[in-house]
C-alpha cells in the first residue's frame, strides 16, 4: 500500500470510530439539559433520577468522543500536509473557531456541570449543562462548515502564484448553501441517534420494571423518558426527512457524479432517472456489470429537481465531461478516474437511508403501544428497544461514508459554478515527507487503541445501562444545604 | 525584512495560546506524574485527581486551539511542523488520549485492578507527554532541516539532538514542580506537606536544567533581549524555592507559571521572526511572513480571537473560583463506581 491509502484507511477509521460518539454527545446533552430543567421547574425528583441516569452515561460517552477528537485536529497538518497548505486560508479559520467558541465552553462547563452539583446555584448549575448542550451543536456547525468547503468551495479565490485558495469572505464560508443543508441534517441525525438511546434504554427499563412489579417506577420514571426518546425521534425522523431531500437537492447540482455513483447510473438516460431499489453485480467502478433488478422510474428525478422526467447525467457522460474540464492525465501521464467507488457509494446511500428510516419507524410504534397512558410489558419491546439502540449510529456512519467516498477522487470537489482551480485531487492532498512505514505504523497504533477504547466504551454503557437510574436521589444544590457551607469537614457531595 | 502588523499579531497570539496550554496543561501533567508519589492509598489517589478533576478537560482545549489557530494563521507553519514532527506527535496524540480516557473512566469501576490500569495510563501519559513538549520546542528554537519548498528533510533520530533532549528535561522538571506546588496549593493535611518537600527539590532541578538549556540556548539562538525573559524565568524559580519554603503557596505557583511563561516568551523571542527556522539554509526557513494566511483571513481571525480569548479566560478563571476550596483526604466521599465490569447475572433473565 502506498502513503496515500493508509492515510485514507487512518482518516477513515479515526473519523467514523470518532463520529460513532459525537452524534450521541450532541443529541444526549440537549436531552438530559430538558430533564434537568423538568426537575428544576417541577422538583419532582423522578426528572431527577431520569437526569442521573443518562448524565451518567453521557459522560462516559463525552469523555471518549473528547480524546479521539483531539486526533482530528492534528491530522490533517500529519498525514495531509499538502492539502493543509492549499486550503489552510479558508480550512483553517472554521476549525480555530469552533476550538475557541464552542470547544472551551464544552470542556469547561462540562467540568463545572459534573463536579458543580453541591457548588452552584440550582440554576446556574442547570444553565451549565445548556451551554455544554449548545457548545456541541455550534461545534458541528462550525466542522461542518469546513467540511462543505471541500464539498462545494465558496468564498475563497485561487491566487496561481501560490497555487492555493485565499479566503474572500468569512461570511460565504459559514453560510455555504451546503452547510445550511448539512448541517440540519446532521444535527437532527444526533437528535435520532439520542432519541433512540434514551427510548431504548427507557424502554427495556420499563419493560422489566413493569414485570417485576415495580409499576411506579415503569410509569412514573422510564415510561417518561421512553416517551420523551419516542417524541425526539420522531421530530428527528421528519428534520432528517426534509433536510436531506434539501441536501440531496444540493448534491445534484454540486456534485452531480456523486448522486450520479449513488444511483450507480451509468448511461444518461432518455427520461427521467429512476430510483433504484437493489443493483446486484460486480460494481467494481464497472459500468458494464450492474444490474438493476427493482427500480421506481422517475423517482431520482423527481428528487433532484422536483420533475420526474427530467434527464439526469450518467456516470459516463460525467466522466467524459469531468475529463473535459478538469483535465484527462494526472502529471504521471494516467488516466484520472473521476467516478467514485461504486459499491460504496451505492450502498452507503441505502443504508443511510435504511437504518434511519427503520429506527423512526419504530418511534411511532412505541407511540402507539404507550398512548393513552399505557404502560406495556411485553419482554418483546424491551427486547426490541435495546436492538434498535445502534441502528441511527449505523445510519450516521454510512451517511458520512457516503459523502466522503462519494466525493472522491477529489479532496476539495470544484464548485461547478465556482472557481475550477480551487480544486485538488485527494492523490495530491497527502504528505509527502514521511514514508509508508511510518504512516502504516501510524495507522496500526491508531486502530488498535480505538478499538480498544470502543470495547471499554460499550461495555461500560452496558454496564451503567443494566444497572439503571438510582434508587434515591436528593437535592444536592446549596440552598437546599445551608449547613453544609458551614461545615469545613462535610464531605464533596461528589469526587472521582 | 518588513514585517505587518498582523503577521507579529498572530505571531504573539499563538505564543499566548501556548503559554494558556503550558501553564494549565503544565500543571495536570505534574499532577498526573505525581499520582504514584503521592498517592499511596486509594484515598489519597482520588484526592490527587479530584484537585484537576473538573479543570483538565478545559486545560487542554488551549492544545486544540493553539494548533487550530497555527492552522488558521499560519497553515505552512502548520503542515511543515506537523508532518515533519509526526512520529513525536503521534506519540503524544496517543498518550493523551489514554491519559484523557484513564481520568473519566477511573472513578466507573471500583475494581483494584482497574483503577491500576487508569492510573497507569494517567502517569505514563503525563510523564511521556511532559517530556516531549520540550523535546519539541527545542527543536523549534534549534531549528530542523528543511528543503527549499519548507518541507521537513531531517528524520526522526535527528529530533533526539542533545540540546532537544535536555529541553525534554526541562519540561519534565518545570511540571513537576508546577503540579507539586499546585497540589501544595489546593490540599490539606499530609499531602500538602509532601507536596511542598517535593516542590522544593524540583524547583533546584528546574534550576539546574533550565539554567543550563536556556543558557545554552540563548547563545545559540538568542537575540540581546531574550536575556530578559531568560532573567526572569531564573528570578521566578528561585522565587518558587523561597516562597516554597515559606509556605505561601499561591505565591509559589503564580511564580511557577511566570517561569512558564517566561520560557515560552524565550522560545518564541528566539524564533522571531521565524516560526520554523531551516537549520541547513537560513532562506528555506518558514517566517512569520511567508508562513502565514492572506491578511484577510489574519483580520477575520484577529476579531474573533480578540473577542473570544478574554471571554475564555473570564469563565475559566470563575471555574477555578468555584473549585477554589482546598480539599483533603477527608472531604473525598465513598467511591461511585459500580463493583465490576461485569453485568450481574439474572439482569437479562425473567
Amino acid at each position: 500500500m502506498e502513503s496515500l491509502d493508509i492515510a485514507r484507511w487512518q482518516f477513515a477509521i479515526t473519523t467514523v470510530y470518532h463520529f460513532f460518539y459525537v452524534p450521541l454527545t450532541i443529541g444526549l446533552a440537549p436531552l438530559v439539559a430538558i430533564m434537568q430543567t423538568m426537575w428544576v421547574r417541577t422538583n419532582d425528583e423522578r426528572w431527577l433520577k431520569l437526569t442521573k441516569f443518562f448524565g451518567k452515561l453521557l459522560l462516559i460517552n463525552f469523555a471518549i468522543g473528547v480524546v479521539t477528537g483531539i486526533v482530528q485536529e492534528f491530522q490533517f497538518g500529519m498525514n495531509w500536509s499538502e492539502y493543509s497548505r492549499f486550503v489552510g486560508d479558508v480550512f483553517g479559520a472554521p476549525l480555530a473557531m469552533e476550538a475557541l467558541a464552542a470547544f472551551f465552553v464544552e470542556s469547561t462547563f462540562l467540568g463545572l456541570w459534573i463536579f458543580g452539583w453541591d457548588k452552584l446555584n440550582k440554576k446556574v448549575h442547570l444553565a451549565t449543562i445548556w451551554l455544554v448542550a449548545g457548545a456541541t451543536t455550534l461545534s458541528a456547525y462550525f466542522i461542518l462548515a469546513a467540511n462543505s468547503f471541500m464539498q462545494h468551495p465558496v468564498g475563497a479565490v485561487y491566487n496561481p502564484e501560490t497555487g492555493r485558495a485565499e479566503m474572500e469572505s468569512i461570511w460565504a464560508v459559514l453560510t455555504n448553501n451546503t452547510v445550511l443543508a448539512a448541517f440540519p441534517h446532521t444535527i437532527t441525525a444526533a437528535w435520532l441517534t439520542a432519541g433512540t438511546f434514551v427510548a431504548g434504554i427507557a424502554g427495556w427499563w420499563m419493560v422489566r420494571e413493569k414485570r417485576r412489579g415495580n409499576a411506579e417506577i415503569a410509569t412514573g420514571v422510564y415510561r417518561r423518558g421512553f416517551r420523551l426518546g419516542l417524541w425526539v425521534m420522531v421530530i428527528a425522523g421528519v428534520g432528517l426527512f426534509i433536510s436531506g431531500d434539501a441536501q440531496a437537492k444540493l448534491m445534484f447540482e454540486q456534485q452531480p457524479m456523486k448522486m450520479a455513483a449513488a444511483e450507480a447510473i451509468c448511461e444518461t438516460p432518455d427520461g427521467g432517472t429512476p430510483f433504484s431499489l437493489l443493483a446486484i453485480g460486480d460494481f467494481s467502478n464497472d459500468c458494464e456489470n450492474v444490474n438493476h433488478v427493482l427500480s421506481v422510474p422517475g423517482v431520482t428525478s423527481f428528487l433532484a429537481k422536483g420533475d420526474f422526467n427530467y434527464q439526469l447525467s450518467g456516470i459516463n457522460d460525467l466522466q467524459a465531461q469531468y475529463a473535459e474540464k478538469y483535465g484527462q492525465f494526472d502529471e504521471n501521464g494516467k488516466e484520472i478516474n473521476y467516478v467514485p467507488d461504486l459499491t460504496m457509494t451505492y450502498w452507503s446511500f441505502r443504508l443511510m437511508i435504511g437504518w434511519a428510516a427503520f429506527s423512526a419507524a419504530l418511534a411511532l410504534a412505541g407511540l402507539w403501544l404507550t398512548r393513552k397512558g399505557r404502560t406495556p410489558d411485553n419482554k418483546w419491546l424491551g427486547v426490541l428497544g435495546i436492538i434498535a439502540i445502534p441502528t441511527p449510529f449505523l445510519a450516521s456512519s454510512f451517511g458520512w461514508i457516503f459523502t466522503e467516498m462519494g466525493r472522491q477522487p477529489w479532496v476539495v470537489a470544484p464548485n461547478p459554478n465556482g472557481i475550477a482551480d480551487i480544486r485538488m485531487l485527494t492523490a495530491d492532498g497527502v504528505t509527502t515527507v514521511q514514508g509508508a512505514g511510518v504512516v502504516l505504523g501510524s495507522l496500526t497504533v491508531f486502530t488498535i487503541v480505538y478499538t480498544f477504547l470502543t470495547f471499554i466504551w460499550a461495555r461500560l454503557i452496558w454496564r451503567y445501562m443494566a444497572h439503571g437510574a438510582p434508587a434515591t436521589v436528593f437535592d444536592e444544590s446549596p440552598e437546599a444545604n445551608p449547613d453544609r457551607e458551614n461545615d469545613p469537614d462535610a464531605p464533596l457531595s461528589f469526587a472521582y | 525584512m518588513d514585517y505587518e502588523f498582523l503577521n507579529v499579531l498572530w505571531f504573539i497570539l499563538i505564543a499566548i495560546l501556548w503559554t494558556g496550554y503550558l501553564v494549565l496543561e503544565g500543571f495536570d501533567f505534574g499532577v498526573g506524574m505525581l499520582l504514584p508519589i503521592l498517592g499511596k492509598k486509594e484515598k489519597e489517589r482520588r484526592l490527587i485527581i479530584n484537585t484537576i478533576g473538573p479543570l483538565w478537560d478545559g486545560n487542554e482545549v488551549w492544545l486544540l486551539t493553539a494548533g487550530g489557530a497555527t492552522f488558521a494563521a499560519f497553515p505552512e507553519w502548520y503542515a511543515s511542523m506537523f508532518s515533519g514532527f509526526y512520529i513525536p506527535l503521534l506519540i503524544i496524540l496517543i498518550s493523551l488520549i489514554i491519559r484523557g480516557i484513564s481520568f473519566e473512566y477511573r472513578s466507573k469501576i471500583e475494581s483494584v485492578t482497574w483503577k491500576k490500569w487508569c492510573d497507569t495510563g494517567i502517569i505514563v501519559g503525563s510523564w511521556v507527554t511532559s517530556v516531549l513538549w520540550g523535546v519539541a520546542f527545542a527543536n523549534l528554537v534549534r531549528g530542523v532541516e528543511m528543503d527549499a519548498n519548507h518541507q521537513f528533510t531531517g528524520g526522526f533520530f535527528a529530533l533526539l539532538s542533545p540540546f532537544a533532549l535536555l529541553g525534554g528535561v526541562v519540561t519534565l522538571l518545570l511540571f513537576l514542580q508546577h503540579g507539586a506546588v499546585f497540589l501544595a496549593l489546593k490540599t490539606d493535611g499530609e499531602i500538602r506537606a509532601k507536596a511542598t518537600a517535593l516542590a522544593a527539590k524540583f524547583s533546584l532541578g528546574s534550576i539546574a536544567a533550565a539554567g543550563v538549556w536556556a543558557i545554552w540556548g540563548q547563545l545559540a539562538y538568542g537575540k540581546g533581549w531574550t536575556w530578559a525573559p531568560v532573567l526572569i524565568a531564573a528570578g521566578s524559580l528561585v522565587a518558587v524555592y523561597l516562597t516554597n519554603r515559606k509556605g505561601k503557596e499561591g505565591w509559589a505557583f503564580v511564580f511557577s507559571a511566570l517561569a512558564i511563561l517566561a520560557a515560552v516568551v524565550f522560545i518564541f523571542g528566539s524564533l522571531f521572526p521565524n516560526v520554523m527556522p531551516a537549520s541547513n539554509n537560513a532562506d528555506y526557513s518558514l517566517t512569520i511572513m511567508n508562513a502565514s494566511s492572506t491578511p484577510y483571513t489574519l483580520k477575520v481571525m484577529s476579531w474573533v480571537a480578540v473577542f473570544l480569548v478574554p471571554v475564555v479566560l473570564g469563565y475559566q478563571a470563575w471555574t477555578i473560583w468555584v473549585f477554589r476550596k482546598r480539599i483533603k483526604v477527608e472531604h473525598i466521599p465513598e467511591p461511585i463506581g459500580l463493583e465490576s465490569l461485569s453485568v450481574p447475572k439474572g439482569t437479562f433473565g425473567a
